[in-house]
């Protein structure tokens, strides 16, 4: 029963309209030998999105209506297998076409969450002492064009103790591109990891499917009892994408051109992170960019009110100020006594290492202590903010200890008294 | 009444447009059939003979020509006993029961009894022969640890009088205990359910008060620097990770109202997911029972469909209006109304209407308005006092506070709780900001005295700031002890650790004790030989206060701690 039609009625940016009857919101198409999804419907009149650009489309070219939504192949066949944003495969083995689940599907209900309580361990300290990343969670990278964003991503996900990584790149360069792939084949990770790459180079519709894409096939995962790891990049790109074709569609824009529903999808995406009651979980990991270190662009302020907490990534290591994980409360009260403790204790020491740097660039004097927190805040970066550095949580806090004890005295530390008494690391100095 | 069908002519996102036959009413509920599926959409527009229909749920799927079945009916919830410790949709779909039934995910469609199925045990307030009126009560039930009364409905327009009515006894939520009938013969069954469509008020009062009452939140920075009233409105605008889920849950905790909604718009699932888990745990301060016997949650997440989301805010209002009928008061926490109003942005786009401001529709001002202005204490037909008081959080993008939302909130709201990115950086928590803030309300303790010790604050902050500047040996000692002053007051009495069992919730009893100790620090001059001394001793000041906070409430050891810091604060006066 599939109807072929040859009139395209109009072509404007990437949509294409045509006369048809019959046809359901959300229908696959076939414009030409490429895919288009649609939009909206008008009395006979079709809209189409077209994933490949409307370029080159003519109007006596044949459309073919499908019959069904965007779907994906799900199987353990997907391991170890890169594709682009429409499910085509990107390293020349065969497509997959058994078992097609709907992309996009309904909301996760709420009452079927559980709340998180496992800690992802990442080996490097700023996150698992200060920030623990917790299962089930939604964090954004914040990062500025030029970090080492996608580097600090992938070792996350080799490091971290999970059973499937999915990896969705939206507008990725494509050395990036090559650089994941080789640094998750070496690392040994690529036979559990699923790619959906769209690079830069790409139609721009497909960038906007790679969220749905990854984050279905992780659901599917997440159903059979995986913990299952979804790293995003960039979604900056993706709201791009929307942008971009939210204004060819004249639709009216809210801020800086972004469309209104920009929150909505964002957290439609996002949302899709969860700790499923008796099955395996979600967490996604994502990078969003920053024009101009500008946290109060849409992009980034839209996340941040969706995501739980952020990693702010500055000058190559993640800040301790403006870095927040809102679910460690979860995890940090149980592995290990002092873990609350010494990250609340360094970082308050850590702010007034901040300000006597300022202090002494402003040429003020500078008292003992105020020395004492100048070399503190020497010994706490390179010791534990440097993104090289590569420790489990445990060693992390007994360095923590030992920076303190170099730097103080154990009631300077403003740390408490049973405390120090456990754990200072020359008991004598304790009284 | 006729059922009018129509048929689908476009879609474009989760906008229907819709021909039909016959008549179609704005704000009426239809269903489109989808794959043996029914829809629910309102009507929101008709022009030219085509409806305009937002569906509430996703739209995928459907087609030109499906047919629309129309109910005659405005979007309505249904009220009854049963409704408190429920989970609901923005469409008062329960949760739990949904995942029941379709496992995990929320399959759209699929629309179940909010009322729970079961008997009640009823006891009449009338006789046959009694005259009644809409919003009268013809019995109650005990629901929990209140008596649920049971209303002719609010929407029922002149005098009627009871025809019959059940003996006391078990029934049915569903079955028919009263009949009446008016001047003209019409009868009319009532059950326990009625139902009121959620945009429209309930308005079944004496008379609106003047919200005077303070509302306990025990939260010391707002019951005795800002305080909310009972049936006042107010608004916590903050930029993301300010805390704002938090300090609603903390009001949603510890505040002494009756019943406390707490609509969950558009915000993250997992904040949900942790009142969920939590308040059966905790212990009503008031009642000794847990949390969740008083407590309904509204929950349409941030990954529901939109329009639902514009829905739950009303349907919130609307149970919290109905609880209030029953001589209660109603704590509504709306979490966020930005969300909110983002939705119907996203609605008014569709409609290609003219946008305003940041492409908000031009009605946003006067939504919001009549929103908050559903709020208020009245004086119920009985003489009972009862109020709905809303709190909503705003998400202005950006943390800038002149944006739309937030503005058109400040209009009409009595208090102005705003959130600031640095106290809470700085993990000063609640992060309300002491001097942008704002309350029109009276609180706990003598607001002239609050007024002197604000002062103290932003004498403070000052003198913080030309520190900055002048760096602190440039400061004269006298400046220097009101920067200590100010800084005295915001660690020991505006921050409060909502995670210490004993700071957490701070009565208006301790407050008053607690705020004439510091009022008198505060106001006393000191006289040190160094600005070493004044640190030293506003540090072991603190200390004690801080202390003190964590000390119950009567004992032994509070009275004694109290002494202590009299005494404290005497020895830095005799030095003079």
């Amino acid at each position: 029963m599939q109807k072929v039609y040859t009139k395209i009625e109009s072509i404007v940016g990437n949509v294409v309209t045509v006369r048809a009857e019959d046809v359901r919101l959300g229908d696959l198409a076939l414009v030409g030998d490429s895919y288009a999804t649609v939009i909206k419907l008008d009395n006979d009149i079709v809209s189409l999105q077209v994933f490949a650009g409307a370029q080159g489309v003519g109007t006596r070219d044949t459309i073919r209506f499908l019959g069904r939504p965007m779907m994906v192949s799900f199987s353990e066949n997907l391991l170890g297998r890169i594709f682009d944003g429409t499910g085509v495969p990107r390293d020349g083995r065969p497509a997959l076409t058994e078992n097609m689940i709907e992309i996009g599907g309904p909301s996760f209900n709420p009452s079927k969450r559980i709340m998180p309580k496992n800690m992802i361990r990442t080996g490097i300290p700023m996150i698992d002492v200060f920030n623990t990343l917790v299962e089930s969670q939604k964090l954004p990278i914040f990062s500025i064009s030029g970090e080492p964003y996608n580097a600090l991503l992938s070792r996350i996900a080799l490091q971290a103790e999970v059973d499937v990584i999915i990896l969705g790149g939206m507008g990725l360069k494509y050395d990036d591109y090559l650089t994941f792939r080789d640094t998750l084949e070496k690392g040994g990770a690529m036979s559990h990891t699923v790619m959906f790459v769209h690079t830069a180079s790409d139609p721009i519709v497909e960038c906007t499917l790679v969220p749905d894409m990854s984050l279905a096939v992780a659901e599917q995962f997440a159903l059979q009892g995986k913990k299952v790891l979804v790293l995003l990049t960039d979604m900056t790109n993706y709201a791009d994408a929307l942008k971009e074709m939210a204004i060819t569609m004249e639709q009216v824009p809210s801020n800086r051109g972004y469309p209104g529903d920009l929150y909505s999808n964002l957290a439609a995406r996002y949302e899709k992170a969860v700790d499923i009651e008796g099955a395996g979980s979600i967490t996604v990991l994502g990078v969003t960019t920053m024009p101009g270190d500008d946290v109060t662009h849409p992009v980034p302020d839209n996340t941040g009110y969706i995501t739980e907490g952020q990693y702010y990534l500055k000058d190559g290591h993640i800040e301790p100020f403006g870095s927040l994980s809102r679910l460690k409360q979860n995890v940090n009260g149980k592995t290990r006594n002092d873990h609350r403790a010494l990250m609340d204790g360094m970082i308050r020491l850590y702010s007034q290492y901040k300000e006597a740097l300022e202090k002494k660039s402003m040429g003020f004097l500078m008292s003992d202590w105020d020395m004492k927190l100048l070399k503190y805040g020497e010994l706490f970066e390179s010791g534990l903010m440097d993104l090289s550095v590569n420790i489990p949580l445990e060693d992390a806090l007994d360095l923590g200890w030992k920076i303190l004890a170099d730097c103080f005295e154990p009631n300077e530390t403003g740390l408490k008294t049973d405390l120090l008494k456990e754990r200072w690391p020359d008991k004598t100095a304790v009284m | 009444m006729e059922n009018v069908m129509g048929r689908v002519t476009g879609i474009n996102g989760n906008l229907a447009k819709v021909a039909f036959d016959g008549a179609v009413h704005k704000n009426e509920v239809g269903y489109i059939l989808v794959d043996s599926k029914r829809l629910k959409g309102e009507v929101i527009r008709i022009n030219n003979g085509i409806a305009s229909m937002q569906i509430y749920e996703m739209s995928n799927g459907i087609k030109v020509g499906d047919p629309v079945e129309f109910t005659g009916e405005l979007m309505s919830v249904e009220l009854g006993p049963g409704l408190l410790t429920q989970v609901f949709d923005g469409l008062q779909n329960p949760l739990p029961n949904l995942a029941e039934q379709c496992g995990f995910f929320l399959e759209r469609g699929v629309y179940l009894d909010p009322i729970p199925d079961r008997n009640w045990d009823f006891t009449p307030s009338v006789e046959a022969g009694d005259p009644v009126e809409a919003g009268s009560s013809v019995g109650y039930v005990p629901e929990g640890i209140f008596r649920h009364e049971i209303f002719v409905p609010f929407t029922l327009k002149g005098e009627w009088t009871v025809k019959s009515i059940k003996a006391a006894g078990s029934y049915h939520v569903r079955e028919t205990i009263c009949v009446i009938e008016n001047a003209r013969g019409d009868e009319k069954e009532l059950s326990m359910v009625i139902t009121q469509p959620i945009k429209q008020p309930i308005k079944c009062y004496a008379e609106r008060l003047m919200p005077d009452e303070p509302l306990i939140t025990q939260l010391r920075c707002i019951d005795s620097f800002l305080p909310v009233a009972k049936g006042g409105t107010f608004c916590v605008p903050g930029p993301f990770g300010a805390g704002k889920t938090v300090l609603q849950h903390m009001e949603a905790k510890n505040s002494e109202a009756d019943v406390v909604i707490i609509a969950a718009c558009g915000e993250r699932a997992g904040e949900v997911v942790e009142v969920l888990k939590e308040f059966p745990e905790l212990d009503d301060p008031k009642t000794g029972r847990s949390l969740m016997e008083r407590t309904i949650i509204i929950c349409n997440t941030s990954s529901m469909p939109v329009a639902a989301r514009e829905a739950s805010c009303y349907t919130a209002v609307t149970l919290a209006e109905y609880y209030r009928q029953m001589g209660l008061h109603v704590l509504l926490l709306a979490d966020s109304t930005s969300r909110w109003a983002q939705a119907m942005r996203e609605m008014s786009g569709r409609l290609e209407e003219i946008p305003g401001e940041e492409a908000f529709p031009a009605y946003l001002e006067s939504t919001i308005a009549s929103f908050y202005e559903r709020a208020g204490k009245v004086r119920l037909n009985n003489g009972k006092i009862a109020s709905v008081t809303i709190g909503g959080t705003v998400s202005p993008a950006g943390g800038n506070f002149e944006e739309p939302v937030t503005q058109a909130t400040l209009k009409v709201v009595g208090a102005f709780h705003g959130l600031s990115r640095e106290r809470s950086d700085a993990r000063k928590y609640p992060s309300i900001h002491p001097m942008d803030s704002w309350s029109k309300y009276t609180g706990v303790v003598d607001m002239e005295l609050v007024e002197k010790a604000r002062a103290v604050l932003r004498r403070g902050n000052e003198v913080n700031q030309m520190m900055k500047v002048v760096g602190e040996e440039g400061t004269s000692d006298e400046d220097y002890i009101t920067y200590q002053k100010g800084e005295l007051l915001d660690a020991v009495y505006l921050q409060q650790n909502s995670f210490d069992p004993v700071d957490a919730a701070c009565s208006p009893e301790r407050q008053k004790l607690e705020f004439a100790c510091l009022y008198e620090a505060l106001m006393a001059s000191y006289s040190f030989r160094d600005k070493k001394e004044i640190r030293a001793f506003f540090n072991s000041l603190r200390q004690e206060f801080l202390d003190w906070h964590g000390d119950l409430f009567g004992t032994p050891e509070y009275e004694a701690r109290q002494n202590k810091i009299k005494e404290l604060y005497m020895s830095g006066i005799k030095e003079a």
